[in-house]
């Protein structure tokens, strides 16, 4: 009888039969030299031991089990007509919109309409800009500054170039400012801005060139320089050597800082100063609210060029103006934002902001021009580390 | 009686059909990416080309780079080359399991790679707060950059090499143990060389794949312009900018210069065979 037999993992044999041992294994004469292996019944009988031996027949289920769900997950959401909305935005607001995004459903809802699927996006806010532009199809952009919308709006004309006039105050339904996040006690007795530019001080900030935190960070400590009749530049240069971790976004930062356990200040968004304070622990970190810093107007727009249905452009449209309503007021203050109207708000969410001298960043001439003059290639940014 | 051990017979058929999907799966994965990129180098021609590398931050950027790349991977190859070694000659408990773990770097998506190391070796982590004592710090600084590098590195040389060792017939030892060579020089004279090509293979790939590492270094690196600041880094800094020419810039240095390190690599390996005989 013609045998095939398999010896080691990937290697057949034939040849006439001779003799089975006890184990299961039989030798066959494969014509120069007698071997010894496992039967293989046949070539066919060789697969179907592949496919029960788990891998394929895994792959293939879960295959089956993806198309299932594919072609049923959404099917009935789509007899109800359900509206689906990416909202891109930046790295601190996760917490708010997590939020947000409920209590706009449940009142977009009360109003009779369809509930819709609210898609989140975070990251740095010059990367989600850029990942916009390169076909991310946000219907709302909710970014740290409007010069990343700017961009946005000019790259793409997805979005016109009016933006800003479309929602109250300047499309920023809510704002920040920028405070020192210091270790508990405040060992090196950091105050000011001018505390940050000693030599044994490390502060930790992210790159400005990826995060929009990071430029308010660096036209406050601009500004700081400017009232006090110092030099900007070289003021702001000798904070960043004073950097040991640029991140790449706040959240970054914040992981460093409160986390990893590196640097003595956390320049840090207000909002998310609060946060870390809220869920690491008051006895952690204090907060120092510096002699000067900015007014930081996170904006928010429809990108009019991904709207791809009426229905979709209303929801969008009410997720945007709803920001504006007092619950969402109040949950943005909840959140630690400095938000517009109190009138829903619990009076402690309120009364937490201290007094703020705030410049703002129209002081510098308003984004357009801060943005390739400060930021841009070869701008003042890049001179600090190229001297 | 004419059977034997299958063998693929060399007339095979199909060959028109496999080479055209081999092709165009090649073209469409590799070949029309890097073309894309060199296309837009030529765009911008060579004069522009240099003013946009021309900087102190770039170079610093790009050695930094290669620099980290080759110390991880010399690294992996001495530590590769001993781990592969110990796991296919001694029988020992847990050896399965070991041999298992080698393959983690591959599978782990390496941004946790990098949060993890630095977790481990940030100043309050478990051998950050070790090593602070004795003046070290190994995350935000360079030397964070190569143990990142050489987590990733490792199963490449190990990798490569396993099977080579694997068929390595103690006989030769034996022989020249009993021709009175001694250990070292058994080692220098007769199993090294026969490593040598598959030692060079893995610490290729190992270079390779650590020059571009991107996402486990982030996190370890301090990301400091001129002092911890790696090269595909900077590339995603300048596309932030929206600057996709610099960025193009910098992907055509680091491509020019991986093909050049990869086709010395190649040449020492050609070398060595025609020395040693075919291996």
């Amino acid at each position: 009888m013609y045998q095939t037999i398999q010896i080691g993992a990937h290697t057949l044999a034939q040849g006439t039969f001779i003799r089975s041992f006890g184990d299961g294994r039989i030798e066959i004469d494969a014509g120069h030299e007698r071997l010894s292996g496992r039967p293989v019944t046949t070539f066919r009988g060789a697969i179907s031991k592949a496919l029960a031996g788990g891998y394929l027949r895994g792959g293939l289920l879960a295959t089956v089990a993806a198309i299932g769900l594919a072609l049923g997950g959404p099917a009935p959401a789509v007899a109800q007509e359900s509206v689906e909305i990416l909202n891109v935005s930046y790295d601190p607001t996760r917490e708010f919109y997590r939020e947000y995004n409920e209590l706009f459903n449940a009142w977009w809802t009360a109003q009779g309409n369809a509930p819709v699927t609210v898609q989140q996006s975070h990251g740095g806010a010059g990367a989600q800009a850029r990942a916009v532009i390169d076909g991310l199809e946000a219907t709302v952009v909710t970014l740290a500054l409007s010069a990343d919308i700017d961009q946005i709006a000019e790259r793409t004309g997805k979005i016109p170039a009016d933006w800003q006039s479309r929602l109250p105050h300047n499309s920023a339904p809510y704002t920040s400012t920028i405070v020192f996040l210091v270790r508990d006690g405040n060992p090196k007795g950091i105050e000011d801005w001018d505390d940050l530019v000693t030599g044994d001080v490390q502060v930790i900030t992210p790159n400005p060139k990826t995060s929009g935190g990071a430029r308010w960070n660096f036209l406050a400590a601009w500004g700081y320089a400017q009232q006090n009749g110092l030099d900007p530049a070289e003021f702001v240069g000798e904070l960043y050597k004073n950097v040991p971790v640029l991140d790449t976004g706040a959240r970054g930062s914040t992981t460093t800082f409160t986390q990893r356990g590196v640097g003595d200040v956390l320049l840090a968004w207000e909002n998310e100063a609060f946060l870390a304070l809220a869920s690491l622990g008051e006895d952690a970190f204090d907060i120092v609210v510096p002699s000067v810093s900015i007014l930081a107007e996170p904006p928010v727009t429809l990108v009019d060029g991904n709207i791809t249905s009426d229905a979709q452009r209303a929801a969008a449209e009410a997720y945007l103006e709803h920001l504006y309503s007092p619950e969402a007021q109040a949950l943005a203050l909840k959140h630690f934002y400095r938000a517009w109207d109190t009138s829903e708000a619990a009076p402690e969410d309120v009364a937490r902001f201290p007094e703020v001298n705030m410049v703002t960043v129209e002081d510098f001439g308003g984004w357009p021009k801060v943005q390739p003059e400060y930021f841009g290639e070869g701008g003042v940014f890049d001179q600090i580390y190229q001297e | 009686m004419r059977a034997g051990i299958l063998r693929s017979p060399s007339p095979l058929p199909g060959f028109g059909l496999s080479f055209g999907i081999m092709m165009t799966v090649l073209s469409i994965v590799v070949l029309l990416p890097i073309a894309a990129l060199l296309g837009r180098g030529l765009m911008i021609g060579p004069a522009d080309l240099w003013d946009m590398l021309n900087s102190r931050r770039i170079w610093s950027a790009l050695t930094l780079s290669f620099r980290a790349a080759l110390i991880a991977s010399l690294f992996n190859l001495v530590f590769g080359l001993m781990l592969a070694w110990v796991l296919v000659r001694y029988r020992f408990w847990g050896r399965r399991f070991i041999d298992a773990a080698v393959d983690l770097p591959f599978a782990l998506p390496t941004a946790v790679a990098g949060i993890a190391l630095t977790a481990l070796y940030a100043p309050n982590g478990v051998f950050g707060q070790a090593l602070a004592p004795l003046g070290l710090q190994v995350a935000y600084t360079e030397v964070g950059i190569w143990v990142a590098l050489v987590f990733i590195g490792l199963p490449f040389v190990v990798r490569t090499v396993q099977p080579v060792i694997e068929e390595l017939e103690p006989d030769l030892e034996e022989v020249s143990a009993t021709l009175g060579a001694r250990r070292i020089y058994t080692l220098r004279r007769v199993i090294l060389p026969t490593l040598t090509p598959a030692l060079l293979t893995g610490f290729a790939l190992a270079l390779a794949r650590s020059v571009g590492e991107y996402g486990s270094v982030i996190f370890i690196a301090g990301n400091i312009p001129n002092l911890t600041e790696i090269a595909p880094l900077l590339i995603v800094i300048r596309l932030e900018e929206y600057n996709y020419d610099a960025a193009a810039a910098i992907g055509i240095a680091m491509l020019v210069i991986s093909f050049a390190m990869l086709l010395a690599i190649n040449a020492i390996q050609v070398w060595s065979r025609r020395r040693i005989g075919n291996v």
